[in-house]
């Protein structure tokens, strides 16, 4: 499990977000909501490693990330970066790659390996595409084999970066599909997205960056109610009932 | 790509670099037959002298120069994630030449210290362009631009130690454009040791250049120590060029051109890339001499300029092919 302890982000120095305190909960979807530029890419980076903190700490398990090797940090969390280069090389491949934290030198891949991706390849539906080069995949497609090269990882958090964005309306209800399922299989899985609609209907816990602090923590329902989303994003967030669920909507 | 198409065209690379090497050595102002090429190479015969101390060199040369030079643009290239990246265009090559050229003006007895006067030049450039990459976060653009002003910074200095020791560099225009003329054997020696050892570090690597080229972040998430293995990448690269440039000269396009010929005839992944350029720069560099020798003669051009008339047409190629991708 991942928490973050009075942790400040930011670049060179100049903090972004200060003293946040967050949980990531295993069997859960956490949304990461907040303008542009509120530091919801950067909060990420820094909880997986890939940026200092400025202040405050990082916990995998109640260890400090500092003390962690990187390849023990890609053990537990697994990442899904918001710009994806497009290397030359086949699906299955690429999805090798997420066992290289298992991998001793020199780099053999175990059938052990093959296994896991097989199976993670299939848990992304991306099985299909094994052996298509990644250049000759749709968006929707490459963001599939993005998703099972993290799963082959095999951690107990996942992070992805605006994972919703560039895809088309279905890819992005499968894409929350697939969080969603994750999550019922015990993983933690954070996401950062900008469709409120689509963010409020699928979070079990929704995180409100704003103005260079955490907000709110808290269900969808109570972050709705709150009207905390109105003033942080400058719209009229509003909701209608429909077959039994909430839909929401900005106007 | 399934794996044994890979091999089968690996194999053909292969075999074009020995076609290239054992042309090279048999053909010339005395043509050889394979047979006395045979004998030659054992010292027997009345092509063993002309082989050893002109054809052979000269071939061992080419082969080593051509494939460090690939190499060292195949790393360069995935390491910065840059397809006009080379030794040549962001100011490894003139880097190792202002090095060769400082050290044989300033030590003019010291041939030894030439290897190492090369790496140094080609290190400084190499740091130069990662500390770019690093601190601006400089878009693909702005590095070979940046490369570009380094090149021309460092030939000045070059043109420089050339005007106020007209001595340095006997055969200057030779080492400017490149060449493979006056070649030893003993000159060789310590920079084929090198290239020989850093293609197959090079190799050693290939899954960590693999990672590298997802990016950095997705590089680290995966458990990848991308700062040192990012400096050690570019430290390889750096010697290979300088180690090529010592005794060859300030050869071009190689270490642009080949990494893409590969990557169209192999795919992706970096242990292909890695092998197909070691063998095919040495087969492009071997022809290109032979030509160099062959077309003029008894005249000799300088290989430079056969490859930069091979690879100029192709870079201009290669650059209206790109705009229309997005990157």
């Amino acid at each position: 499990m991942i928490e973050l302890r009075g942790l400040s982000v930011g670049y060179r120095g100049e903090p972004v977000l200060r003293g946040v305190d967050l949980t990531f909960q295993p069997g859960q979807v956490t949304v990461l909501l907040g303008p542009n530029g509120c530091g919801k890419s950067t909060l990420l980076k820094t909880a997986l490693g890939l940026l200092p903190p400025l202040a405050g700490q990082v916990l995998y398990d109640g260890v400090p990330l500092q003390s962690l090797a990187p390849v023990q940090v890609a053990r537990q969390a697994a990442y899904m970066a918001q710009s994806r280069s497009v290397p030359q090389i086949e699906a299955r491949r690429m999805v090798l790659h997420g066992r290289f934290p298992y991998l001793s030198f020199p780099r053999r891949y175990r059938p052990e390996d093959k296994r896991v991706v097989a199976e993670a390849m299939q848990e992304a539906g991306a099985s299909d595409l094994a052996g298509c080069l990644m250049q000759e995949l749709s968006g929707g497609q490459r963001q599939k084999v993005y998703l099972a090269m993290a799963l082959a990882q095999r951690t107990g958090t996942i992070f992805m970066d605006e994972p919703t964005t560039w895809l088309d309306v279905r890819h992005q209800l499968e894409v929350m599909a697939t969080a969603r399922r994750l999550a019922a299989g015990g993983k933690a899985v954070a996401l950062v997205c900008h469709d409120l609609c689509l963010a409020l209907r699928n979070a079990d816990t929704v995180v409100l960056l704003a103005d260079g602090a955490l907000r709110m923590t808290d269900t969808p329902d109570r972050v709705y109610e709150s009207g905390a989303l109105d003033t942080a994003f400058g719209v009229r967030v509003r909701r209608v009932e429909m077959d039994g669920s909430w839909q929401y909507f900005c106007e | 790509m399934e794996r044994n198409r890979v091999a089968a065209r690996l194999g053909l690379l292969g075999a074009a670099a020995m076609l290239a090497a054992v042309l090279s050595l048999c053909l010339g102002p005395v043509p050889l037959t394979p047979v006395q090429l045979w004998q030659g190479l054992w010292g027997q015969g009345d092509g063993a002298s002309i082989l050893a101390f002109v054809r052979l060199p000269r071939t061992v040369g080419c082969v080593l120069a051509g494939a460090a030079l690939a190499v060292s643009g195949g790393i360069i290239q995935t390491v910065l994630a840059n397809p006009l990246a080379a030794p040549s265009t962001i100011g490894v090559n003139s880097g190792a030449g202002l090095g060769v050229a400082l050290c044989s003006a300033l030590l003019p007895g010291a041939l030894t210290a030439v290897p190492f006067a090369a790496f140094l030049g080609a290190f400084i450039g190499v740091l130069f362009i990662l500390l770019l990459a690093e601190r601006a976060g400089a878009s693909r653009i702005t590095l070979v631009l940046a490369g570009v002003a380094l090149s021309s910074m460092f030939s000045a200095g070059v043109d420089a130690v050339v005007t106020l020791y007209p001595d340095a560099l006997i055969g200057y225009s030779d080492f400017r454009i490149g060449g493979m003329a006056n070649l030893y054997m003993g000159k060789l020696l310590p920079a084929g040791a090198v290239i020989l050892a850093c293609v197959l570090l090079a190799m050693l690597l290939a899954s960590e250049m693999d990672l590298l080229a997802l990016g950095s972040d997705t590089a680290r998430s995966l458990g990848l120590r991308v700062r040192p293995v990012r400096t050690v990448l570019l430290a390889l690269a750096a010697a290979l060029a300088g180690a090529a440039v010592s005794f060859a000269g300030l050869l071009g396009f190689v270490g642009l051109i080949v990494p893409h010929i590969v990557r169209r005839l192999l795919g992706g992944g970096s242990l292909r890339l890695v092998a197909g350029c070691a063998l095919c720069g040495a087969a492009l560099l071997t022809l290109c001499d032979l030509l160099s020798r062959l077309v003029f003669a008894p005249f000799e051009l300088p290989v430079g300029i056969v490859l930069s008339l091979a690879g100029g047409p192709f870079f201009l190629w290669l650059l209206f092919q790109k705009r229309g991708t997005h990157s």
